[in-house]
C-alpha cells in the first residue's frame, strides 16, 4: 500500500537467535517517513535487540534490514540514538556540552579543536531538549533526567531522520517527560524524522504515536494502538490470559508487566 | 623432612608464618568485599616507607611501620568516597609517603640491605623474640576483627541500609584499615611488605570463588593461607628461592583456574547471607 | 647554576624528564577518565618483573620493561571489556608479578641498590641514547593519542553510543593499554616503579578537579606535571635528596590543595529557569 521509496525503515522476515533462544522471529516492518512508532513489551523480549540490529551492532540470524535502501551499518549519520541512561560518577571530569559535542563528532579521528560552528550547533541542540542553562556543568552534577535529555540531544545533533529512543523518559519527571515527547512529535511531523521510542508506560504516548510495536516471547504485533493492545492480540504474544482495560483515558494492561 | 622441624629458625618460620597466614586471610576477606584491594596494596608500599624511616631514627622497623600504616588507614578511611576518587586518593597518599620512603632510603647508604630485607621478608631469620611479637599483633588484629564483625560485614555488602540501621561506617571504616595497617607492619617478616599483599588477597580471592557464605568463605580463606605459607616456607627451605615468591606463584596457580572455571557467578551471590535488599555492587 | 645545565647527564635528565612529563600527563588524563588506575598502577609493577627479568636473560632492563608491560597490557585489554571493578583479578595479577620480580631479582644480584634504582628511579643515569629513545617513542606516543583523542574520549565516556556510531570501542580499549604500557614503562625512568603514581595520575586527577574542559584539563595536566618534574630535578640537583622525593611530594600536595579547594573552582549552573529559552549557559 505505501510506496516503496517511501519507506524509511524495511525489515522482513527478521529472525533473531542467540545461544539458541529465538529473540525475534519472523518480524516483518515498514517505518514511513516521519512515523512515530512505539516499541513495547516485557524485559528481555527482544526491544533492545531490535534497536542493536537497526544500528549494525548485531547481525540477523535471518531476514533482512535496509534503511533507505541500504543495509544497517554502525556509525550511520543518518540514525540518531538514545540508549537507556545510566547513572555518570559525580566527578566524571566532563561538561554537559562535550558529551553533546560527541554525537557531533566523537567518531571523527584527530583532536577537534574547539570552533564557533560547532559550538553553535551544540548550543542549539542543547536549547531544544532545554539543557542550555547548564551547558557549562559537570555531567556529574547533573540528575538523571537531565542527563537523558543531554543523550537525547546529542541524538537529534546531526540532524538524523531516524531516531531510535530506549527508555527516555524512565527517568523525566512528567513536565519534561511532556516536552521530550513534544520535541519529537515536532520533529516527526515537521522534519520527517522516522522515531521508534522504546518505553515501559505507553500512556503518555498514546495521543501521539502512530502505531505501537509490541514484542514477547519471540512473536510480535503491530498497528495502531487501539488494535494491537487488546485483550486478543496481547493474551496470544504472552500465552497466557492477559486483560486489558481502558478507563480514565488510560491503557492498563492487566497480568504482565510491558 | 620431619628433622627440619627440630630447629628452632624453623619451627618460628612456621608459627609466625602461620599466625600472619590466618590474620590475613581474614583481614584479606573483608579487604576483597569492601573492594579495597588497592588499598590493601598502597598500605603495604606505606609500611615499607614507614619501616625505612623507623630505620633513619634509629627505631625498630616495626613502628615505623605501625605509625605509617595506621595513620595512612585513618586518613583513606576518612577521606574515602567513590571508588574512581578512592583509588586516586589512597594511589597518592601512597605516593606522598613512597616519596617519603625514597628520601629515607638515601638518607643512609649502608641500610639498603635492611630496607631491601623489610620489601622482600626474611622468615628465616626470626627470633623467638619476633614470633612473640608477631602473637600479640594477631591476637589484637583477631580480636578486633570479632568485636565488629556483625556490623563490619553488614557495611560491606549494603553500606547504605546499614547506615540506616545506626551502624557507624565511616568509623568502622577507618577501624578497619587500621586493622589493615596491623596487618600489614606484622606481616613483614613471613613475606615482606611488598608481597603482604599476597597473603591478603590471594587466599580470598579464591575462597570468594568457591564459597558465597562468608563464614564459609572465610574458614577456606584460612585454610589456603595456611596451605600456602607452609607449603612456600617448606620450599623455601629446600631451595634457595625466596619465601615470597613461592607464597605468590602457588596463590597465582590455585587462583587461576578457580577464576576461570567459576566464570558465571557474580559477586552478588554473597549478599544472600546478610539482607535480602536489592544491594549495589561494590 | 649555568655550569650545571652544562654537564650532559643534567641536560639528559631535563630532556628525558620534559617528555616523559608530558607523555604521562596526557596519558594520565585518560586514565584517570577511565578510571584504570590500578591498572596503571599495577602495569607498572609488571614493568619491574620485566625489567628485573631482562637483566637476568641477559638483556637490556629498559627492553624487557617494555616488552613486558606491552604484552601485560594488551592481554588485559583484550581480555576483560571492563577494566574497573577488576581490581580483584588485577590484583592477583599484581601479587604474582611482584614475586616473579622478586625471584628475578634475588637470582641477578644480591645488590640492593639496583633494586632500589628500578624502584625509585635513576632519571640521573639517563644516557643520551636513553635520551633519543625516550624522545622516540613519547613523540609517537603523543602523536598517537592526538590522532585518537576524539574516538577515545568518546568510548571512554559512553562506551555504547560511541560503538552505535562507528567507534571501535575494543580496538581503542587495547590500543590504549599499549600506550599506558609504553607510558608506564617510560615513567618508570624518571619516578622508578613504586612512584608512577606521580607523574602519571596526580596531574591529571588534580587538572580535571579544576576544569572539567577536555582541552584546558590536558594543558593544565601537562603544566602540573612539568612543573613536578622540573622543580623536582632542580632540588635533587641542588641538594642530595632523591628526585622522586621531590616530585611525589609535589604530586600528592598539589592534589591534595586541590581537592581541597575545589568546591571554589566548579563553574556553577546558572539557575534553572525553565521556560528561558533564550538565556545562555554560563
Amino acid at each position: 500500500m505505501y510506496m516503496k521509496h517511501e519507506n524509511i525503515i524495511s525489515i522482513e522476515k527478521l529472525c533473531f537467535a542467540i545461544g539458541g533462544r529465538k529473540i525475534l522471529h519472523d518480524v516483518d516492518l515498514e517505518v514511513r517517513k516521519g512515523e512515530f512508532i512505539a516499541i513495547l513489551g516485557p524485559n528481555g523480549a527482544g526491544k533492545s535487540t531490535l534497536l542493536k540490529l537497526l544500528l549494525g551492532l548485531l547481525k540477523p540470524t535471518k531476514g533482512s534490514i535496509t534503511l533507505l535502501g541500504k543495509p544497517p551499518r554502525r556509525g550511520n549519520s543518518v540514525i540518531g540514538y538514545a540508549p537507556q541512561h545510566r547513572v555518570l560518577e559525580a566527578d566524571l571530569a566532563l561538561r554537559a556540552r562535550d558529551v553533546v559535542g560527541f554525537g557531533l563528532d566523537g567518531n571523527q579521528w584527530g583532536i577537534g579543536f574547539p570552533n564557533k560552528k560547532r559550538d553553535e550547533m551544540i548550543d542549539k541542540a542543547l536549547d531544544e531538549v532545554d539543557a542550555l542553562h547548564f551547558a557549562n556543568a559537570p555531567v556529574g552534577h547533573l540528575s538523571g533526567g537531565e542527563q537523558q535529555r543531554l543523550l537525547i540531544a546529542q541524538a537529534l545533533i546531526t540532524n538524523p531522520q531516524i531516531l531510535l529512543l530506549d527508555e527516555p523518559l524512565s527517568n523525566l519527571d512528567i513536565h519534561h517527560g511532556q516536552e521530550i515527547i513534544a520535541l519529537l512529535v515536532k520533529l516527526a511531523k515537521e522534519r520527517q524524522v522516522s522515531i521508534m521510542l522504546v518505553s515501559h508506560d505507553v500512556n503518555p504516548l498514546l495521543p501521539v504515536i502512530d502505531r505501537v510495536l509490541f514484542i514477547a516471547n519471540g512473536q510480535f504485533a503491530i498497528g495502531a494502538p487501539d488494535k494491537v493492545l487488546t485483550t486478543e492480540i496481547l493474551s496470544k504474544l504472552y500465552n497466557t490470559p492477559i486483560q486489558v482495560v481502558r478507563a480514565l483515558d488510560r491503557i492498563f494492561v492487566v497480568g504482565a508487566e510491558i | 623432612m620431619f628433622e627440619l622441624l627440630h630447629y628452632s629458625f624453623i619451627q618460628n618460620a612456621f608459627i609466625a608464618g602461620s599466625m600472619v597466614a590466618v590474620v590475613a586471610a581474614i583481614v584479606g576477606y573483608f579487604l576483597l568485599t569492601r573492594g579495597l584491594t588497592f588499598a590493601g596494596h598502597a598500605l603495604s608500599h606505606i609500611g615499607f616507607a614507614g619501616a625505612a624511616g623507623a630505620l633513619v631514627v634509629g627505631v625498630d622497623p616495626v613502628i615505623g611501620l605501625l605509625v605509617f600504616t595506621i595513620s595512612a588507614g585513618i586518613g583513606m578511611g576518612i577521606m574515602g568516597k567513590r571508588l574512581n576518587e578512592r583509588d586516586i586518593t589512597i594511589g597518592i597518599i601512597m605516593t606522598l609517603m613512597l616519596g617519603l620512603g625514597a628520601l629515607f632510603i638515601s638518607l643512609y647508604s649502608g641500610y639498603a640491605e635492611k630496607a631491601y630485607s623489610i620489601l622482600f621478608g626474611t622468615i628465616l631469620g626470626i627470633s623467638v623474640n619476633d614470633v612473640f611479637i608477631t602473637a600479640i599483633f594477631s591476637v589484637i588484629t583477631i580480636v578486633g576483627i570479632i568485636c565488629i564483625f556483625r556490623p563490619l560485614l553488614f557495611s560491606s555488602f549494603d553500606e547504605d541500609v546499614a547506615e540506616a540501621r545506626g551502624v557507624p561506617v565511616r568509623l568502622l571504616s577507618v577501624i578497619f584499615l587500621v586493622l589493615v595497617g596491623i596487618t600489614v607492619s606484622m606481616s613483614v617478616q613471613v613475606v615482606g611488605v611488598l608481597l603482604i599483599f599476597t597473603l591478603l588477597v590471594g587466599p580470598a580471592a579464591t575462597a570468594t570463588r568457591l564459597v558465597h557464605q562468608p563464614l564459609g568463605a572465610i574458614v577456606l580463606s584460612i585454610i589456603l593461607s595456611l596451605l600456602y605459607t607452609w607449603v612456600g616456607i617448606f620450599l623455601a627451605i629446600n631451595g634457595t628461592w625466596p619465601v615470597s615468591f613461592y607464597i605468590s606463584a602457588i596463590s597465582f596457580v590455585v587462583y587461576l583456574p578457580v577464576r576461570l572455571l567459576s566464570k558465571h557467578e557474580k559477586r552478588s551471590d554473597h549478599h544472600s547471607a546478610s539482607s535480602s535488599h536489592q544491594l549495589s555492587t561494590p | 647554576m649555568i655550569e650545571l645545565f652544562q654537564q650532559s647527564f643534567v641536560q639528559n635528565a631535563f630532556w628525558a624528564g620534559t617528555i616523559i612529563a608530558i607523555l604521562a600527563a596526557v596519558v594520565g588524563y585518560f586514565v584517570v577518565l577511565r578510571a584504570q588506575a590500578f591498572a596503571a598502577h599495577a602495569l607498572s609493577h609488571i614493568g619491574f618483573a620485566g625489567a628485573t627479568g631482562a637483566v637476568l636473560f641477559g638483556m637490556s632492563s629498559l627492553a624487557g620493561m617494555f616488552i613486558f608491560t606491552i604484552l601485560a597490557a594488551v592481554g588485559i585489554g583484550s581480555l576483560e571489556k571492563r577494566i574497573q571493578g577488576r581490581d580483584i583479578e588485577i590484583g592477583m595479577i599484581l601479587s604474582f608479578v611482584l614475586g616473579l620480580g622478586v625471584l628475578f631479582l634475588r637470582l641477578y644480584t644480591n645488590s640492593a641498590s639496583e633494586a632500589v634504582g628500578v624502584l625509585f628511579g635513576s632519571i640521573l643515569s639517563v644516557t643520551s641514547g636513553d635520551v633519543v629513545l625516550t624522545l622516540i617513542f613519547g613523540i609517537g606516543t603523543l602523536i598517537a593519542l592526538m590522532v585518537v583523542f576524539r574516538p577515545l574520549l568518546f568510548a571512554s565516556i559512553d562506551p555504547e553510543v560511541a560503538e552505535a556510531r562507528g567507534v571501535p570501542v575494543k580496538f581503542l580499549s587495547i590500543f590504549f593499554m599499549l600506550l599506558l604500557a609504553i607510558t608506564v614503562a617510560e615513567s618508570i625512568q624518571v619516578v622508578g616503579v613504586l612512584l608512577v603514581f606521580a607523574l602519571l595520575i596526580a596531574p591529571a586527577a588534580s587538572a580535571q578537579h579544576i576544569t572539567r574542559n577536555p582541552i584546558s584539563s590536558i594543558l593544565l595536566s601537562i603544566v602540573f606535571g612539568l612543573i613536578f618534574t622540573w622543580g623536582g630535578l632542580l632540588l635533587a640537583f641542588t641538594t642530595r635528596f632523591p628526585v622522586s622525593f621531590y616530585i611525589a611530594t609535589f604530586a600528592a600536595l598539589t592534589y591534595f590543595i586541590v581537592v581541597n579547594s575545589c568546591h571554589f573552582l566548579t563553574p556553577h549552573r546558572s539557575s534553572p529557569a525553565k521556560h528561558a529559552h533564550g538565556e545562555n549557559g554560563k
